[in-house]
């Protein structure tokens, strides 16, 4: 038991220096999508029952669309939303001057703020899941593959510290379930190793998409843990330790859960 | 005179509701006393230990409990624990196993200190009450195989 936990803490080293000691090796990594029904992988599959292919289409719609006092679309700038292909696997990631790592829909409020002299879109309103589900589409079934930037280091690890950190009345930790129990069942849930491949996510449970940001949220409230705000630098390390994490593994998005 | 002790009384009465943590003594890995000084009620204990909301222990506990669809399975079974264990030996499990299993993931139940980010919804409560813990211990007990 220890010699295989030794194992796996050498194999993560070797595939990649920065990646925490806690990474599984690649070949145990498995997606969420391979514990749910037939019916449900079915409707994450086809382009026309994903649900969260409404928030694509209207993202769609709205990258093309002139935006605040500079009056430019995403598309003035960018061209295609098709340019976009390989933005979200590398996410989150250092912006221009901003002091601190941001995920993609921080990365996108930026662009409405400083290019389109527009409001930033408050978290998990429809708007910043339409912008965010249609950036991620354009990076489906590509690697996930964070930045070779070093400045991510002390980032990558505070997110490998919460993610260890027992925490709430359940005194659980992150890890507990989804690196000492995944495959488990908690209740009727079987318990994922937690890759952040399919955000934003359609949750039959939220009847909505939803991002990264409110699964983690969910979770801390299931732990029964004061949840932070959304936006608070500790998802974003969170976000980049999972990345670090899951780092190869094709994006689902918008993928479904139940 | 009387008014003054009837405003006393109702002064005193959020903090005799606000479910004081008894003192326990823990030797080696058992509680052996009750925490409320009576012997638990079995029938109430299970009740609780089903209850997904309460006591919690299905989500990862499976028991003998039929009539509960959906139990989890990362926890040791609750089948036999009574005769596996002593009742001194599961007030401590209950209360507060990271006393002998550092890694634990079993909640500590009776425990409100040494704790991180506790929801303000459930800070400086334990899990369950006292009285709630020596039902689930009682029920634990009864579990023989």
């Amino acid at each position: 038991m220890s010699l295989g936990s030794a194992g796996h803490v050498l194999l993560g080293l070797l595939v990649s220096l920065t990646a925490p000691a806690l990474a599984q090796a690649p070949g145990e990594r498995r997606s969420g999508y391979h514990d749910m029904s037939p019916s449900l992988q079915a409707m994450q599959d086809d382009e026309i029952a994903n649900p969260g292919m409404l928030w694509v289409l209207d993202g769609e719609a709205m990258w093309n669309r002139k935006q605040g006092a500079a009056a430019k679309s995403c598309a003035d700038c960018h061209g295609a939303v098709s340019t976009m292909a390989g933005v979200a696997a590398r996410y989150p990631a250092f912006s221009g001057a901003n002091p601190r790592p941001v995920d993609l829909a921080q990365r996108i409020n930026l662009c409405r703020t400083d290019n389109q002299k527009a409001d930033a879109y408050p978290y998990e309103s429809k708007e910043l899941l339409s912008l965010t589900a249609v950036v991620t589409r354009q990076s489906k079934d590509l690697p996930i593959a964070p930045p070779a930037d070093p400045r991510l280091a002390p980032f990558v690890a505070a997110g490998a510290d919460l993610f260890t950190q027992r925490q709430g009345q359940l005194n659980l930790s992150c890890a507990q379930c989804h690196e000492d129990n995944a495959g488990r069942k908690l209740a009727a849930a079987t318990i994922p190793q937690a890759h952040p491949i399919g955000y934003p996510i359609y949750r039959l449970e939220w009847q909505s998409l939803g991002s990264l940001q409110r699964r983690l949220r969910n979770c801390l409230i299931g732990m029964r843990a004061e949840p932070y705000a959304y936006g608070a630098d500790e998802y974003v390390a969170l976000e980049l330790y999972l990345a670090s994490r899951a780092r190869g593994m094709p994006i689902e998005a918008p993928g479904v859960r139940p | 005179m009387l008014l003054g002790a009837i405003v006393a009384a109702l002064l005193a009465t959020p903090a005799l509701a606000a479910d004081p943590r008894r003192p326990y003594v823990v030797n080696g890995d058992e509680i052996k006393a009750s925490l409320t000084g009576r012997a638990g009620d079995p029938a109430r204990g299970r009740a609780i230990v089903a209850n997904r909301q309460v006591g919690l222990c299905l989500l990862c506990h499976t028991g003998p409990i039929p009539e509960e669809r959906f139990q989890g399975d990362l926890a040791p079974d609750l089948g036999g624990a009574g005769g596996r264990w002593t009742e001194g030996q599961l007030r401590l499990r209950v209360v507060d196993a990271e006393r002998f299993n550092p890694t634990t993931i079993m909640p500590p139940y009776f425990r409100t200190e040494k704790l991180a980010r506790v929801a303000k919804a459930f800070a400086d409560k334990p899990i369950l009450s006292a009285e709630q813990i020596e039902d689930v211990v009682a029920y634990l007990a009864t579990l023989k195989d």
